[in-house]
């Protein structure tokens, strides 16, 4: 039963990343391309533990930790570059 | 007394900071809470200028509650921002714009304000008015934006300005 | 017990793959560009919380220990999750969006994003 429900998390994880991947390429405006990154990174940590899950494996949340950070820095970053048009200052 | 003051500036953030160590670390053994502590005294001691302010807490045990009705709406809230997404179309859909006007005054209670908003889908918050006195809230669906507006003041903003001032 | 441990996975699991492929499906139905921000907080919330509440208890039903690490990144999703996404709607106001098209803000001049300092050096 849980191998079922896992196979069917991956499936609706795995096309909601293409749908994102959709979006990236066909937006129109830069904050919808931001807006689709970022999803696409959430996206991506609930599969990386799905996979760490079925693996019974705890490294990948170790991974996926990383990716949520690296995730949340660059959506600011890259809202900052086009909002103040630099990102430190 | 003073000396520990200086010495501890913000001992919540210590106690969250040990936690979190202990959490990422998943190892319960004396050395890294020890670890954990040494961070938890170091990072507030060293970022101190940064946070003057100690924020207050009127009633603590509130926050339970709080979190509690929050993570509640955000269940409901994302059956029915669900429902929008998938059956109703868009020329039905009536997206909005809504200002809720602030009676909270400390910085801390107004992030937590608008986190809470952005947090229960179908409603989304934009940005907070120059001076602070008001936050600009995106409806996904909102036909009748008093209410919402009411909603937010009555469920929300009531809990935090008991937690906070 | 297990089988108890067994259903609530399966459920768990079932409801954030759901919930998930809506979040980006309203990023692609939804027509207007604010409207559209509202997905990717729906796919965090119940989408990923509902993985890490899975995993979480499978460790603690069948591998049979407390597992906090999925803890810890609600936790930070939950508290970046807001962040973003006031970002992202402030690049919007930023670009498409003027003093006028905006609501009245309540007796402040006007809404921090256009509140900009005079000097053109930013």
């Amino acid at each position: 039963m849980i191998l079922a429900a896992t196979t069917f998390a991956f499936i609706c994880f795995a096309a909601a990343i293409l749908m994102n991947l959709w979006k990236v390429v066909t937006a129109g405006d830069v904050a919808d391309r931001i807006l689709a990154l970022d999803t696409m990174f959430i996206n991506a940590i609930a599969l990386m533990i799905l996979y760490g899950m079925s693996q019974g494996s705890e490294i990948f949340f170790e991974a996926a930790m990383i990716i949520a950070m690296l995730g949340f820095v660059s959506t600011v970053a890259y809202a900052r570059f086009i909002l103040r048009g630099n990102i430190i200052e | 007394m003073r000396i520990l003051r200086r010495l501890v500036p913000h001992p919540i953030l210590t106690v969250l900071l040990t936690l979190s160590w202990l959490f990422l670390a998943a190892s319960w053994t004396l050395n890294s809470l020890l670890f954990g502590l040494g961070l938890g005294l170091i990072i507030p001691f060293v970022t101190q200028p940064y946070w003057p302010n100690r924020p207050r807490l009127r009633k603590p045990l509130m926050i339970a509650e709080y979190l509690a009705v929050v993570l509640w709406d955000i269940v409901i809230a994302n059956v029915i921002v669900a429902r929008i997404v998938l059956f109703k179309r868009n020329a039905d859909r009536q997206p909005n714009w809504v200002t809720v006007p602030l009676d909270l005054k400390s910085p801390e209670a107004i992030t937590m304000l608008a986190g809470t908003i952005t947090m229960t889908p179908g409603t989304l918050t934009a940005d907070v008015s120059s001076e602070g006195h008001a936050l600009l809230v995106h409806c996904l669906d909102a036909p009748d934006p008093e209410a919402v507006r009411d909603e937010i003041k009555n469920s929300y903003e009531r809990r935090l300005k008991e937690i906070f001032e | 017990m297990q089988t108890l441990a067994e259903l609530l996975i399966t459920v768990f699991l079932v409801t954030a793959g759901i919930f998930g492929i809506v979040g980006s499906f309203g990023l692609i139905k939804l027509n207007d560009a604010m409207s559209r921000l509202h997905a990717p907080t729906k796919a965090t919330t119940l989408g990923v919380g509902g993985v890490l509440l899975a995993s979480m208890l499978h460790a603690i039903a069948f591998e049979s220990h407390l597992s906090l690490h999925e803890l810890m990144i609600t936790l930070f999703l939950f508290l970046t999750a807001p962040i973003t996404a006031h970002f992202i709607a402030k690049v919007h106001i930023h670009r498409r969006e003027s003093k006028d098209s905006l609501p009245e803000s309540c007796g402040d001049s006007c809404w921090a994003t256009h509140d900009l300092p005079d000097d053109g050096d930013q």
